[in-house]
């Protein structure tokens, strides 16, 4: 994939002002490529736009995944491996594999939404990221606009926008 | 949301007990009534009794059947009061704000509780022997053939102190202490919010909090104490160490979704526009969450005795499940109360849109009633037990009188605590 390389990024103080000036740069026609900041701000994914997360429904399939697994896996070894009577039950008594399958049904679960979560975000241990501004880990909250995807919008049509939304800096920002 | 508009609410906002809802509520406890007549009747006439005579117990009588009915709905409807005030008092506790409009739905629960009080006591009074197989005088004595040592050796618990077999003192004690408490801190809790609406500020919620501490303590070991009193003991020999938290986890539920349905019936008549589908969102989560919070708690009970597997213990499950009356119900329970919540409520858009809350609630009533029901009749009716006519309208009559008790009351008072200091935070509730 070809990575677009040229930014253009508004610096934020406040996140109320930020929430503010993502909905104003959005109704401007400006398309935001991310925003980043220290820490959650509570309903930026809202101003932005995006739709709901599918990690649920991934965590939902591991978790029946889980679940069959122990269930296949207590019932193959208990019944036909190595059969055991305990506790004078059935070789495959249902009730005691309950709390295995539970378990094996969180672990999945979690193990699976972690991971997919990993691989959506493209979390990969080797993958460099992109530093756009290093005070989005200190004070700062960066708004970054691709300029590829704004091609129609003049760069100081985009500057001025950002300066009006209430941005203490703009800045420009080129990866190689 | 991100904007913190200006909110114009109408907190003088009060419930209209209309006409038209008395009078469906009225015609679903006049339906109920006949059902319960035609059960009665059935029951008088029905062929059960040489069995019970034939297999050398004691006689069955129709009327044990009524008791019984009387009991199950007893408990299960002292149970959602009280979580009413329960939950109210939670919501001081951990200070929570979300919930400030919908306080006093919750609170409204408690005004069945001095009604309950009441019926549970007399019920007890007359059923007596029918449903309380400790409450037999020959049990603990000793020159009787009937002499019961398990019975003997925890007949303190009940007749403390008076003579074992006499006058159940320490029982009836506890009964109506219990009641007399939550009574009382209902009161309290409605008492002091009436004045925050007179006077406003700050100080009252303070003051909620700390009697909402107090009721939380005294909570905590009365609502344990009260199901074994009321529901454990009715299996003299048998002994569970979770009982107490399994019937509060059925309450709480119970509780729960009778929350949930008066607030969407309350929104749906147009009121508490301040509630939006975030704050139905947590009341499902609520619902969600202790549905399987209580399926914890009946597997973990079930789990352990049928592992350990020591008949003493057993003999609970086996009289259940070995049952033709009663091990078919083991399974609508289980289903009803964990798997149907479990998978209707797993969504986040099923929590946040009334329908399938409605839905799912209802159904949650009549599943924990059910599980009620398996809790007491199998002890008191044995073989002669069952879900009929007489079951169905019993619960019909108990839950149009709750309905009309708990919504005229609310009718009474402001449907908003309109200066509870978090009501702000509460509008802007978001997640």
């Amino acid at each position: 994939m070809e990575r677009d390389t040229h930014f253009i990024l508004g610096v934020y103080d406040d996140e109320d002002v930020l929430l503010h000036a993502v909905e104003k740069v959005r109704g401007s026609g400006v398309k935001i490529h991310e925003v980043y900041s220290p820490y959650p701000v509570h309903g930026l994914e809202h101003v932005l736009g995006y739709k709901r997360s599918k990690l649920p429904i991934a965590a939902f399939l591991f978790g029946m995944l889980g679940t069959s697994l122990a269930l296949t896996m207590q019932f193959y070894m208990m019944k036909f491996d190595w059969p055991m009577i305990i506790g004078g039950k059935d070789y495959a008594a249902f009730p005691d594999f309950i709390p295995v399958s539970f378990e094996m049904t969180v672990l999945l679960a979690a193990f699976g939404m972690v991971g997919v979560f990993l691989i959506t975000s493209n979390l990969k241990p080797w993958a460099q990221p992109r530093i756009f501004d290093l005070r989005s880990t200190d004070d700062k909250h960066i708004l970054a606009i691709d300029l590829a995807n704004n091609s129609s919008l003049e760069l100081e049509k985009i500057k001025e926008i950002l300066t009006d939304s209430g941005a203490t800096e703009v800045n420009k920002k080129s990866f190689d | 949301m991100a904007h913190h508009g200006e909110h114009h609410y109408n907190l003088d906002q009060r419930f209209d007990f209309t006409a038209s809802i008395k009078k469906s509520i009225l015609t679903v406890l006049v339906i109920g009534a006949i059902i319960l007549g035609i059960g009665i009747v059935l029951a008088m006439t029905g062929g059960h009794h040489e069995e019970g005579a034939a297999a050398g117990e004691h006689a069955f009588h129709w009327y044990e059947r009524l008791y019984a009915s009387l009991w199950v709905n007893n408990v299960f409807f002292t149970g959602i009061a009280i979580i009413g005030v329960f939950f109210f008092a939670i919501q001081f506790a951990a200070q929570a704000g979300w919930s400030a409009p919908i306080l006093r739905v919750m609170l409204s629960l408690g005004n069945w509780l001095p009604i309950a009080g009441v019926l549970m006591i007399a019920t007890f009074f007359v059923a007596n022997h029918d449903l309380f197989h400790w409450t037999h005088a020959y049990l603990f004595d000793q020159n009787d053939p009937h002499y019961d040592k398990i019975i003997d050796g925890k007949g303190a618990f009940f007749y403390w102190p008076m003579e074992k077999g006499t006058f159940p003192l320490f029982y009836i004690a506890r009964m109506v202490l219990f009641f007399g408490f939550w009574v009382f801190f209902f009161n309290k809790f409605k008492q002091i919010s009436a004045q925050e609406d007179q006077l406003g500020g700050s100080s009252h919620w303070y003051k909620m909090r700390s009697w909402s501490a107090y009721f939380l303590v005294f909570f905590a070991v009365s609502s344990s104490v009260s199901a074994w009193d009321w529901v454990m003991s009715i299996d003299t020999h048998w002994f569970s160490t979770l009982f107490g938290w399994y019937v509060f986890a059925s309450w709480f539920v119970s509780g729960l979704s009778a929350i949930t349905l008066i607030v969407l019936f309350l929104k749906g008549k147009g009121y508490l526009e301040m509630v939006n589908e975030n704050h139905v969102h947590d009341l499902g989560k609520f619902v969600f969450g202790f549905s399987i919070f209580w399926t914890y708690l009946w597997f973990s009970q079930f789990l352990l005795i049928y592992y350990a597997n020591i008949p003493e213990e057993t003999v609970y499950f086996i009289e259940r499940l070995s049952s033709d009356v009663y091990s078919p119900f083991i399974f609508v329970n289980l289903g009803l109360n964990f798997f149907l919540p479990f998978f209707v409520l797993m969504t986040r858009d099923s929590k946040r849109h009334g329908v399938f809350l409605k839905l799912v609630c209802t159904i949650l009533l009549v599943g924990h009633w059910i599980d009620f029901t398996l809790m007491v009749q199998p002890g008191t009716l044995g073989h002669n037990g069952g879900l009929g006519l007489l079951e169905v309208g019993m619960f019909l009559v108990y839950g149009s009188l709750v309905a009309y008790v708990v919504l005229g009351a609310l009718a009474k008072k402001n449907l908003i605590a309109k200066n509870h200091p978090m009501l702000e935070e509460s509008y802007n509730h978001h997640i």
